[in-house]
């Protein structure tokens, strides 16, 4: 269950309307790191987590990248508005236009479609985890990419923002990672991980 | 874009800092279960955000869908602005 906030997690300002910043921001909405496919790995690798603590983790960070995309959306929304189809064609977003006028659509800064494929899960929570860690980091690079991209302070100061949640949300996985290593060692034999992983027992 | 009056803007911020607060604190708690002073920082932050709820929503309706805010009449959910629009004055400290 979610329950809807009428308020954006972080104020987000714009200076100036910059159609070219718009496109370059669309890779953190649906793009391979960005915050869509950051919201639905974790959502969906949370229910095969082996502890309390790591289910809370991927349910909290889950639905702070949610909160994320919406600050994302926030941003587009202000850079593009107001502006017209030849100011839209001229910055590269012509194709855009053509397609979805003003709209937002999940795909990155080339205009490539979001795809489940960026959702990581391969049922280890080891790898996942550590998937999750370079997901934040590569998140993390995207924004120093962009906060160069652009020369609006009112626009980098929502870019960073969002930048230390990445290196936050780092942190509390490699936490997570460690915690979950102490678990499996603690317990003795091969099938640690099978163990740990099956939680309704063995197959009937 | 809208301009909300500036009694509205500063309450609302209060709501986001209270809650960014308790929000961190909270992925603190989720990996440091143990940690008796983030919990009892975790109590404060959302002491001040229920308070701050409080205020803003007696003035300017519900923040919160599904029955954890109330309304009055008419339904106040669909007032606008919604959050994409609002216009934000400019940071002080820069």
């Amino acid at each position: 269950m979610w329950v809807y906030e009428k308020k954006l997690q972080y104020p987000v300002r714009v200076c100036k309307p910059d159609v070219q910043m718009a496109k370059y921001l669309l890779t953190q909405y649906g793009g391979p790191n960005g915050e869509l496919a950051a919201a639905l790995r974790y959502l969906n690798q949370r229910y095969t987590m082996p502890t309390g603590r790591a289910k809370g983790v991927l349910t909290d960070i889950g639905t702070e990248e949610l909160a994320h995309l919406e600050i994302i959306a926030t941003m587009v929304y202000k850079l593009i508005s107001g502006v017209s189809a030849e100011e839209m064609r001229k910055a590269g977003l012509g194709d855009h236009y053509a397609t979805f006028d003003g709209d937002l659509f999940p795909k990155d800064a080339a205009g490539v479609p979001f795809t489940a494929a960026y959702i990581a899960a391969v049922g280890d929570p080891v790898a996942n985890l550590h998937e999750n860690m370079a997901a934040e980091e590569k998140a993390r690079a995207t924004y120093e990419n962009l906060i160069r991209l652009t020369d609006d302070p009112c626009l980098k100061d929502g870019l960073r923002f969002l930048r230390e949640r990445e290196v936050v949300h780092f942190q509390r996985f490699g936490e997570t990672l460690m915690h979950v290593r102490d678990i499996f060692s603690e317990i003795a034999g091969e099938n640690a991980r099978v163990l740990v992983r099956v939680p309704m027992g063995p197959p009937h | 874009m809208r301009d909300m009056d500036a009694e509205r803007l500063r309450l609302l911020h209060e709501i986001q800092e209270a809650e960014f607060t308790a929000l961190e604190l909270q992925l603190f708690l989720d990996t440091h279960p143990e940690h008796t002073g983030a919990l009892h920082e975790f109590h404060q932050a959302a002491e001040r955000l229920a308070h701050a709820r409080r205020r803003y929503e007696e003035r300017y309706g519900p923040l919160l869908s599904y029955g954890f805010s109330m309304s009055r009449h008419p339904w106040q959910w669909v007032d606008e602005p919604w959050p994409w629009e609002i216009e934000y004055p400019p940071r002080k400290d820069r």
